[in-house]
């Protein structure tokens, strides 16, 4: 008998599933990739848009283009998924039956949650970039931007692509000195984070970054309101921070669709998953991919094109009957943009930090610093990503597992 | 590592005070740990919060977060800050005996 796979989300994890599964599989089983929209938007360009360096039609396709043939694509939300009775139940009551549930429903941007964000201001001081419509908004109002004080500000994490807000920073100092402006701003980050990044060592790179950069870091602060009116954040322990303009990354939350099935999300409406073989810790049936999964990792399109191997071999192994293959490390790899045309890349897992050294090996990318040659991996990478990536092709000279080689462990 | 003596036990803890095995934690030890961290006299509230940070790890194996604690345990973001100054996650994870919650990346 036929089996059937349904993937639940048509964004970076769900479309490379999709098409490595049709690889694996093909014939074996019916694949259904499920997305409300038919939008597929090229996320790492987000960042570009407020610059002017990208523009909206340049960052969005069509969903079902990218699957491969056979795959089957319903252009339709999802109400919720009934995991005892294996059935997911779409928006308007169609249902489909499943026998392995792949969510890769990513990451929602959560505002609302906090206090005063969406309020006065919104949209006109307050700004996000992590959609179309805030990324392109941004772009109207630094603009129209003439000088005064510019924080950035992550409510709290965990967060898609972390290092984003700081590479916001970085190309805000590039933009306001390419527009002469730069000594009439006043550039603040500010982070729940103890440090301008989570890792030890990239941490003090990147703060030393900052400070090189004349952006000044405010550390350990809890956002617990925005005041667009009075122009400025408030710490739940009460600090301030003054703003003109505020580029805030909101609280994020797992897919709406998670949250409303019984049993499938945690508090935050991720799912929980074996951090080693993308099992869900739900049922043996469900598994997750990027965003979705509630595992120690960085939300990113890298670890979501690392998870893909492994997710593909155990959903395959999983209807063989056979054993799991735990070996998915926790790879990340980002380009940090920092300005200038130039880019630093950090690549870690659950266990090594972002280390100094070169990617993939002792000849290669340089990593925690700046350089051209990463800069231009970087706009390589879009290239990659619709042709490579979501395709479920392996990048050449990148592997699932993190290398070892090339990394200074001596500079712990 | 080094090694604490609450409520004239000696226990295990780690070079941020949080203990490094969650069993050797007894409930007359919250009062001193408080007080060493700063949090001052413990009330009814406090104990909410602690007991849901051990019946979470009991269950999950790692502690909740500042948002996680503010949808699940009864006490709002606002408060759990009042209760536990700076740090809700990390001060209440401590008094409750438990490791510090995995930081999110």
């Amino acid at each position: 008998m036929t089996r059937r796979i349904v993937i639940l989300g048509g964004g970076t994890g769900g479309t490379l599933a999709a098409n490595r599964l049709q690889r694996a599989l093909a014939g074996e089983c019916e694949i259904t990739v499920v997305d409300r929209d038919d939008d597929h938007v090229y996320q790492p360009g987000l960042l570009f848009v407020p610059f002017g360096l990208a523009h909206q039609e340049d960052l969005v396709r069509s969903r079902g283009r990218q699957l491969h043939d056979g795959i089957a694509y319903r252009d339709c939300g999802v109400d919720h998924v009934d995991v005892e009775a294996n059935k997911v139940h779409l928006t308007g009551g169609a249902e489909l039956d499943y026998d392995v549930l792949v969510v890769a429903t990513g990451a929602r941007l959560v505002p609302e949650e906090t206090e005063g964000l969406t309020g006065a201001g919104w949209m006109s001081k307050v700004f996000s970039f992590y959609d179309l419509k805030g990324a392109t908004a941004l772009a109207r109002a630094l603009r129209d931007f003439e000088g005064g004080r510019v924080v950035v500000n992550v409510v709290d994490m965990p967060i898609k692509c972390p290092v984003a807000p700081l590479e916001f920073c970085f190309l805000a100092d590039w933009y306001f000195q390419e527009r002469g402006i730069r000594d009439q701003v006043r550039l603040t980050y500010v982070t729940p984070l103890d440090g301008a990044f989570t890792k030890p060592v990239a941490s003090r790179a990147l703060a030393r970054m900052l400070q090189e950069k004349g952006i000044e870091l405010v550390t350990e602060f809890n956002t617990g309101e925005v005041d667009g009116a009075a122009g400025k954040l408030i710490s739940f322990d009460e600090r301030e921070v003054e703003f003109d303009l505020a580029v805030v990354v909101p609280a994020h939350g797992g897919a709406e669709c998670v949250e409303r099935s019984r049993g499938l999300g945690d508090a935050l409406g991720f799912v929980p998953t074996d951090e080693h073989t993308l099992q869900s810790k739900v049922r043996d049936n469900v598994f997750v991919i990027g965003d979705a999964a509630a595992i120690p990792v960085s939300k990113a399109g890298s670890v979501t094109h690392f998870e893909g191997e492994v997710l593909v071999r155990n959903v395959v192994r999983y209807l063989a009957g056979g054993e799991l293959d735990a070996s998915f490390d926790g790879h990340t790899n980002c380009f940090i943009e920092s300005g200038f045309g130039k880019a630093v890349l950090i690549d870690f897992n659950y266990d090594t930090e972002p280390l100094p050294g070169h990617y993939p090996s002792a000849v290669g990318l340089p990593l925690l610093k700046e350089s051209r040659l990463n800069h231009l991996g970087k706009l390589m990478f879009g290239w990659l990503y619709w042709h490579s990536l979501l395709p479920g092709r392996d990048l050449p000279g990148v592997s699932t597992a993190m290398p070892l080689a090339g990394k200074r462990f001596e500079l712990r | 590592m080094s090694s604490k003596v609450y409520a004239g036990t000696e226990v295990s803890v780690n070079d941020e005070g949080f203990f490094t095995d969650p069993r050797q934690w007894r409930e007359d030890m919250a009062a001193e740990i408080a007080h060493e961290a700063g949090v001052g006299d413990l009330t009814g509230r406090h104990w909410q919060v602690i007991n849901f940070m051990r019946t979470e790890f009991a269950q999950k194996g790692t502690g909740p977060t500042v948002r996680a604690l503010g949808k699940s345990s009864g006490v709002s973001v606002k408060e759990l800050y009042q209760l536990f100054p700076k740090g809700p996650a990390k001060l209440a994870a401590r008094i409750a005996g438990i490791p510090k919650p995995r930081g999110c990346i």
